[in-house]
């Protein structure tokens, strides 16, 4: 049943205006693969290209071996869930399901075990007789995906559908999705700006922008190990410092604008003086003693619960945000404090200042 | 990809072509014909100006445009002047019985002006019962009601729903926190209503103002009725065509174009100034009407129930008077039936066509209206923007004129509709389809398109999926299109008088007709039947469609 997709040098423009210049990209058969980036960065434009909404001006898309280019929209064999339900209004709930069966030549008495099936499965089944207008965001969802699966498609498609309902449902929804599409076995392609809806429902992820791929990996290595400057930015948040190099080889040393000296493993080999970009994230700084760290002042703190976030003056040009544990000692500073801190220096990432690709070993992009 | 899609012709574009070939017959002909024939003569080669000079050198004539624009203008003003306060008083305050009153204000508007005309004639003309009355029992003369100011009584009365309407819908649109920000910050009173609401609702008082304007404008049954001596364009456009001395169509012709050229000028003015002033107004919080107390309740009670009453009056009137005794030409003493058996007598063929003409008619306005709106809004391209203006160009030719050209264009040449009912209906059709496809198009553009993708992604190609899924939710638009496309259609007599033959004559030429002939018993009793029709057919469109107002 379920294929794998082949998206060879796709290219997409509306008049003049070109969207996707050239993409390439392979998505394995059962997989839940995320398209993640800004909005317009072009990957509900490309979802639309292999659902057949959008035409494609050059190069291909196939399903396994088959090119898809030229088949009509409505022979394509997909499932598709929309961001708005696209629930039929004038259709109940089992109308909704069954729609898609009716079109497929089965017996009636299979077109209702079906239905009742997937119903059974999303959990529907009470409201099998309502109307769209009595449903809930969270109860039409689960509508649009029954309905979608409901007819076996060999590729289900979904442009952002979480983003209408509320933040718990989303919570549930998440899991509902996810938890249905490995049952059923299907090759899934999601699009969402959400990273961390991105991030915990994927098998893989490609980030996005201006139609191009940046990176294409598994959740935890887009999150610890992004291939350029642009994924590290996008997913999570960190702090770009600038740092020169003063010694390569078996270990790399490297100094912060803020005076921080540093060793790092695995880095590719670097040029002794050349300049550097060291991204740390908030919670990859550490509490340290005044010989082993950079002096900052803190400047004003937020209280998160778990975590206590600081914004410190490192003395570099925008303050920096520091994450603490609140359950760590001696976690609570206040305004004006001044404190040390060094980096975690297994996680933070380098980046070369040209390209803004990064410097460490084994880490690909993927594309 | 690309070359296939251009050699591509799917069932939207078949629809495309055939309403181009359409309108091109039916409109586009028709009205080039018409300019055609208003540069030329009879007898006379090549172009000519003759026509138009005739027109403005004779008084005669030219006095029929002042008069016209004189009448329509005060009509329009003095609708504007009591439209506007009484929609704000029924939206803003509470006012009993409101939704009834709605109803007879719909009512009222739907019903054709010259039944209007007639019922005014019948209570305060020469011999009209009030008129009569004031005479003998209080030796009082009334002034007369023909002229300038009987036109104008039921040009007020029949046309101030529109008005009435148009602001109602959107004064409920501003948003009740606009007032109250206005008051937080020092207005009130008049004056917040001077600068807040009126300054928001003047592009759809504009837009109701020039749907006033042209309906006045085109009536040719008030003023042939009631005007005696005061006569308007509608009135000599028909007079040039059917007159006695041999009909004369190429200064018919030029008559009509001058009539359109004002209609069409009115028309883009009002557009410009719209969509220079066009507020889009969400309300999140729409008005409350409040409950007013003592005198202001009092007056605010009087003045809309006042209205309403003088705007129902004739149909009221009518209605009583259809039962009354009458034996020909002559009322006579005692209620009955007698009108109505005569009616069954002598007009049944009447009644009989207007619900075959206009049941065929809506059929073929509901179809198109709907496959129209759906390209229109979903297609765009150069073709589907054409038929959009022609879809919308009948709104500035005047009745009279359209059945004219039609008449004129189809009575030779290698299609001969003249004389049909074929001809009848194609004029329905034309004149009232942009009812129905407006509210269509208007709600398609609040279906998801998404709908339609989700069903073609389920494996159903787009005609199916067209009548599945995008067709149902598109229903509560078109029907809100289609009752006033119906009830315009019963109602229609303009064109129909142009198009009509003994054969096909509808309801409203027959009472007409009556009318003219001074059959007024059976005038009252065709009206009451069509007045009937239309009250049926908008409680049911309200108990279908559960909702308790028209859209225009």
């Amino acid at each position: 049943m379920a294929v794998s997709i082949h998206i060879k040098n796709v290219m997409k423009k509306y008049d003049d205006n070109v969207v996707i210049p050239n993409l390439s990209l392979d998505i394995a058969k059962g997989e839940l693969f995320t398209l993640l980036g800004p909005s317009g960065c072009g990957k509900t434009t490309l979802l639309r290209m292999i659902a057949g909404f959008n035409t494609i001006e050059k190069g291909t898309i196939a399903f396994d071996e088959k090119i898809i280019n030229d088949i009509p929209v409505h022979q394509r064999n997909f499932g598709m869930v929309f961001q708005s339900y696209a629930i039929f209004p004038n259709m109940t709930v089992y109308g909704n399901i069954e729609y898609g069966l009716k079109n497929k030549h089965l017996s009636k008495e299979e077109i209702k075990k079906r239905v009742f099936e997937i119903m059974d499965t999303v959990q529907i089944t009470p409201y099998k007789d309502r109307y769209p207008d009595k449903l809930s965001g969270g109860q039409q969802q689960r509508v649009a995906l029954a309905r979608a699966i409901a007819v076996r498609p060999q590729v289900l498609l979904m442009d952002e559908p979480l983003s209408n309902l509320d933040a718990k449902l989303r919570l549930e929804m998440r899991n509902v999705i996810r938890d249905i599409q490995k049952r059923v076995g299907i090759t899934t392609v999601y699009v969402t700006h959400d990273q961390e809806e991105a991030l915990a429902i994927s098998d893989r992820i490609a980030i996005m922008n201006n139609g191009e791929i940046y990176q294409v990996e598994v959740p935890e290595k887009i999150y610890l190990r992004p291939y350029n400057t642009f994924v590290a930015n996008f997913i999570g948040h960190s702090h770009c410092f600038q740092a020169t190099v003063t010694e390569s080889g078996e270990m790399t040393a490297i100094k912060f604008e803020t005076g921080l000296t540093v060793n790092l493993k695995n880095v590719k080999p670097l040029t002794v003086g050349q300049v550097v970009l060291v991204y740390v994230r908030p919670e990859e700084f550490v509490l340290c003693d005044e010989s082993q760290g950079m002096p900052g002042i803190i400047k004003s703190r937020q209280f998160l619960g778990k975590f206590i976030n600081y914004f410190v003056d490192f003395g570099t040009k925008n303050l920096t945000e520091v994450s603490v544990n609140t359950n760590s000692a001696n976690s609570l500073f206040s305004p004006g404090e001044k404190i040390w801190m060094r980096v975690d220096t297994e996680r933070v990432n380098l980046f070369a200042k040209d390209s803004e690709t990064t410097l460490l070993e084994g880490v690909q992009s993927n594309v | 990809m690309f070359k296939r899609k251009q050699i591509r012709f799917d069932f939207w574009d078949f629809v495309t072509l055939f309403s181009l070939v359409f309108f091109g017959m039916f409109l586009v002909l028709p009205v080039g014909k018409m300019i055609l024939y208003a540069f030329q003569g009879k007898g006379v080669e090549g172009f000519t100006l003759a026509n138009f000079i005739k027109f403005f050198s004779r008084r005669y004539y030219v006095s029929a445009l002042t008069n016209s624009i004189k009448v329509v203008l005060s009509a329009t003003f003095l609708i504007i002047l009591f439209g506007v306060p009484l929609a704000y008083i029924t939206t803003t305050y509470k006012i009993k019985w409101k939704k009834f009153i709605d109803v007879l204000i719909i009512i009222s508007m739907l019903s054709p002006p010259f039944i209007g005309a007639y019922s005014w004639i019948l209570m305060l003309g020469r011999n009209g019962t009030i008129t009569v009355f004031f005479k003998n029992v209080l030796g009082i003369s009334l002034p007369d009601i023909y002229g300038f100011r009987g036109i104008l009584l039921v040009f007020i009365l029949k046309l101030f729903p529109y008005i009435y309407m148009y602001t109602k819908g959107a004064l409920k649109k501003v948003d009740a926190s606009l007032g109250e920000a206005a008051e937080s910050l020092g207005y009130h009173g008049i004056k917040k209503i001077l600068t807040v609401d009126l300054k928001l609702i003047t592009p759809t008082i504009l837009a109701g103002a020039t749907v006033v304007f042209l309906r006045a404008f085109s009536d040719y049954g008030t003023p042939r009725l009631i005007g005696e001596g005061y006569i308007t364009l509608p009135v000599i456009i028909y007079q040039e065509w059917v007159s006695e001395t041999g009909s004369n169509a190429y200064f018919a012709s030029s008559v009509a174009m001058i009539m359109m050229t004002v209609a069409a000028v009115v028309f883009l003015i009002q557009q410009q100034i719209s969509n220079k002033k066009n507020y889009t107004m969400s309300s999140l919080n729409p008005p409350q009407p409040k409950q007013l107390h003592g005198v202001k309740n009092f007056f605010a009670h009087f003045f809309v129930y006042f209205i309403v009453f003088l705007a129902t009056l004739p149909q009221i009137y009518i209605i009583a008077i259809s039962f009354r005794n009458n034996n020909g030409m002559m009322w006579t003493e005692g209620y009955g039936f007698g009108n109505y058996q005569a009616v069954f007598q002598k007009a049944t063929n009447s009644i009989l066509n207007t619900f075959k003409f206009g049941i065929i008619a809506i059929f073929i306005v509901i179809i198109f209206g709907t496959l129209f709106a759906y390209l229109t809004v979903r297609r765009k391209n150069i073709f589907s923007k054409i038929l959009d203006v022609f879809v919308m160009f009948p709104y500035v030719i005047p009745g009279t004129i359209f059945g004219l050209i039609l008449l004129m264009t189809y009575n030779s040449g290698p299609i001969i509709l003249s004389g049909t009912a074929a001809i009848i209906i194609i004029a329905y059709v034309i004149r009232r389809m942009a009812y129905t496809v407006r509210s269509s198009s208007a709600i398609l553009r609040q279906i998801n398109p998404n709908i339609e993708e989700a069903s073609i992604s389920l494996g159903y190609s787009q005609l199916p999926t067209f009548f599945n899924v995008t067709m149902p939710a598109m229903i509560p638009g078109i029907i809100s299109g289609a009752i006033l496309s119906w009830i315009t259609i019963i109602n229609e007599l303009s064109s129909t008088l142009m198009l009509y033959t003994s054969k096909t004559a509808t309801m409203s030429v027959a009472i007409f007709q009556e009318i003219n002939r001074g059959g007024y018993g059976t005038a009252a009793a065709l009206s009451t039947i069509l007045t009937f029709t239309m009250v049926v057919s908008l409680l049911l469109f309200f108990r279908f469609t559960k909702s308790e107002e028209i859209d225009l």
